[in-house]
């Protein structure tokens, strides 16, 4: 029994704090959340060239380094620690994910490649407008067979959807219900017939978009009509990315927290001295060590693909979820006033807290999952 | 990062499975996972079963081997401790000797302190009991008054403990007392081992909400005991103290830890029985709760390789008070909820007396557990002010 970092674990952490510091401090986090695209193109390119961070986990069979969803996870948590901008969740969390739980061989030879190089920006467009996260979402019909396959309808909620330039899209056979006859596709980001609709986000520092497709030529992924699997497989994998993006979040709330409320005066003395904010700080602390414990725990489990996963996943998505909430929920009230204001960075948290919170199946949603996961 | 075993883990897990098929038979199997903080079930026979732990060794793992321990590692003692627990073997009687006194023991004690008493705890011959608390020291610990002064090679100890869990099941324990008169606070303690069947120790029960009565007051009249026993030195009893506290907090949330989990499932198969399992709001509460059982063992190995790692607890060791006393309070109302009108209701006849069911049980005594062993409101200034550094309140 090992629960701890390597050697080499912490150096890879060191190295991505380093970078996100350089590349996503808080000036940077706002210049970048204020345009439509919400990435810097440069950026993205040097956390591929300089620190291979798209390749991290990709097999190197397909140009990538074969790590572990455990250095995947301390790269994301990192990354929602320093408030990242950029289609990295999407990308690699999501979309790297989905191709190589349901590709081919030689489909995965074709699209890997350009995700590790930092060239192909990639999503999963899964959900619609009714705002499901569970197979009864999917209702686009892929008409055809073969490699002659269009696909209509529309994907909401798609993240970084209005950039990428694959899009993996998950959609059924026509006269299917359920888990039954959902399929994997994939489509070019210009490709035609397919409008692309940036969404206005309450959380800035993560983009969504509305993708409308009418009669849009798609290529197959993986086995027709026995993607549920995959997808099920892959919103476990995207739920613990996330899990760890949130801890980083989170833990960044406890430190502006404390560090604030032990420079703050009040009454004569720092605020951090009044039980009032020390017990709120103590509680936060416990909260995101746990979340950590649990976030660490479900990427071993994925890195393992074990028979764990499912239930690991959900249980580190309902808890960190309401962790990070808590966190930066906490962050304002204890910074007061100024943790009300634009120029405070706690309210970019608590929007990202919330929007983490939501995406992929709130924490209401995973402790039901859950609890069929473990048999209540 | 690696949950599986090591082969040496898993030869110690092949060991213990094996000893555990064989001798947890009979009576002993009759009480599997019986008794508790609050429970004294089958108390005889736990001790019978600790003495059988105690002559192969599985009392006082820990221990270095010239004491008659196994030195096992933290590794090994989770190993332990999960497989004791999946057997369903009697809940442990000796956690205030072999859990808390024992390791503060090795750390401080003299070679022949140690010959003296490790023995007889192995064996399960002397149970001990904490005597910390006093009626003017509750979360202000240091405020203790008991005194205690040398008459010859003895001393003569004066005052009242509080709280004292099994003391009337106890043959020593285990005090913190002053031994400089003109010290105030943690300054000049001593922390004594003083023997309990003599005529100047009383243990009187005190009845509890739950009807039972663990927890003891002990009045200490002319008591006496050795001059040598006394752990560390003459006057730093406080360090010694808070080391005790440091055990509390280290690998004794293990069996704890899987006793909950035990809990759960039973609650849980009591839910699927009485369809409680079909309210929304019930299996979201019953999620939380496995949610919060099973982050405590993550946060608990964490905080067991952080250890062996940089030999220091780190951060997350400190909210284990917190942490599992807080989710345990919020099972035992959960357990209401989940039997509904019956939670109400006491089994036997009207005037049987107040015998709780172990749910029951769980329900009351578990808001004792953010009490002592420093109240969580204690707890929460610990971890503000040691681990994030925060001012101390001015006092």
């Amino acid at each position: 029994m090992n629960f701890a970092f390597s050697e080499e674990q912490d150096q890879l952490r060191d190295a991505v704090r380093k970078f996100m510091e350089a590349k996503s401090p808080s000036g940077e986090v706002r210049r970048h959340m204020e345009t439509v695209e919400g990435y810097d193109e440069n950026v993205w390119k040097q956390m591929a060239q300089e620190l291979g961070l798209q390749s991290l986990h990709i097999p190197e069979a397909h140009g990538g380094q074969g790590f572990s969803f455990v250095e995947l996870g301390i790269v994301l948590e990192e990354m929602g620690r320093a408030l990242l901008c950029a289609p990295y969740f999407s990308t690699v969390g999501l979309a790297a994910n989905a191709i190589m739980n349901a590709g081919s061989d030689a489909q995965q030879s074709e699209l890997l490649p350009g995700i590790a190089s930092g060239e192909t920006i990639a999503t999963l467009a899964f959900t619609e407008p009714d705002g499901k996260w569970d197979a009864s979402g999917i209702t686009m019909e892929a008409t055809g067979s073969g490699d002659s396959v269009t696909l209509d309808g529309t994907k909401m909620f798609v993240i970084d959807g209005h950039t990428a330039n694959v899009i993996v899209v998950a959609a059924r056979q026509p006269g299917t219900g359920g888990e039954d006859g959902i399929s994997f596709f994939t489509v070019a980001g210009d490709a035609d017939g397919l409008t692309r609709t940036p969404l206005a986000t309450m959380d800035q520092t993560r983009k969504q978009a509305q993708l409308e497709f009418a009669g849009v030529a798609a290529k197959p992924l993986g086995e027709p009509g026995a993607g549920w699997a995959a997808l099920s497989k892959t919103l476990d994998q995207a739920a613990v990315c996330l899990s760890n993006e949130m801890v980083g979040g989170a833990q960044q709330c406890l430190d502006m927290s404390v560090e604030y409320a032990k420079v703050r005066v009040q009454f004569g003395r720092p605020i951090g001295s009044f039980q009032a904010i020390k017990h709120k700080c103590a509680d936060m602390l416990l909260e995101v060590e746990s979340a950590k414990s649990a976030a660490y725990y479900a990427s071993w489990s994925a890195a393992e693909d074990n028979d764990e996963l499912p239930v690991v996943a959900s249980l580190a998505k309902a808890y960190c979820s309401d962790a990070y909430f808590h966190a930066a929920a906490e962050t304002i009230q204890i910074h007061g006033g100024i943790g009300f204001t634009w120029e405070h960075d706690a309210h970019l948290y608590f929007k990202r807290a919330k929007s983490s919170e939501i995406l992929l199946g709130d924490a209401t949603y995973h402790r039901e999952l859950l609890a069929q996961r473990i048999g209540i | 990062m690696d949950f599986h075993d090591t082969p040496e883990e898993a030869a110690f897990r092949d060991e213990i499975r094996r000893w555990l098929d064989e001798h947890l038979v009979g009576e002993f199997a009759a009480i599997g996972g019986r008794g508790g903080p609050a429970d004294e079930t089958g108390w005889d026979t736990r001790v019978a079963w600790e003495k059988l732990l105690g002559a192969d060794r599985w009392v006082g793992l820990s221990w270095p081997e010239e004491y008659g321990g196994r030195a096992a590692s933290f590794a090994e003692q989770v190993v332990f401790n999960e497989e004791y627990a999946k057997a369903d073997a009697p809940a442990r009687v000796s956690f205030f000797g072999e859990g808390l006194f024992a390791p503060t023991l090795i750390a401080y004690g003299t070679d022949e302190q140690k010959r003296r008493f490790l023995p007889k705890i192995q064996h399960g011959e002397e149970f001990w009991c904490q005597g910390y608390s006093e009626p003017n020291a509750g979360s202000d610990l240091s405020n203790v008054q008991t005194r205690a002064v040398l008459d010859g090679d003895e001393w003569v100890i004066n005052g009242q403990k509080v709280w004292t869990t099994f003391a009337h099941r106890a043959q020593w324990c285990f005090a913190v007392v002053r031994t400089d008169p003109e010290s105030k606070g943690s300054k000049g303690l001593s922390y004594l081992m003083v023997p309990i069947d003599q005529p100047g120790i009383e243990v009187r029960p005190l009845k509890q909400m739950t009807g039972t009565a663990e927890f003891n007051e002990v009045f200490f009249t002319d008591a006496r005991t050795a001059a040598d026993n006394v752990l560390g030195e003459v006057g730093d009893g406080w360090k010694v103290a808070m080391a005790t506290l440091g055990f509390e907090r280290g690998t004794a949330f293990l069996s704890q830890q899987l006793a909950f989990q035990r809990e759960l499932a039973g609650l849980i198969e009591v839910a699927h029985k009485n369809g409680a399992t079909e309210d929304s709001s019930i299996r979201q509460q019953l999620t939380q709760s496995y949610i919060g059982v099973q982050i405590m063992k993550y946060n608990g190995m964490r905080m067991l390789t952080g250890l062996v790692k940089r030999g220091v607890l780190g951060p997350e060791s400190s909210i284990g008070k917190l942490y599992w006393s807080k989710w345990h309070r919020s099972f035992g109302e959960l357990a209401m909820h989940v039997l509904g009108p019956a939670s109400q209701i006491i089994d036997g006849e009207p005037d049987a007396g107040y015998q709780l069911n172990e749910l029951q049980r769980v329900f009351m005594f578990s808001r004792s557990e953010t009490i002592y062993a420093g109240a969580s409101e204690i707890q929460r200034n610990i971890i503000g002010e040691r681990v994030l550094g925060l001012p101390r309140e001015p006092r």
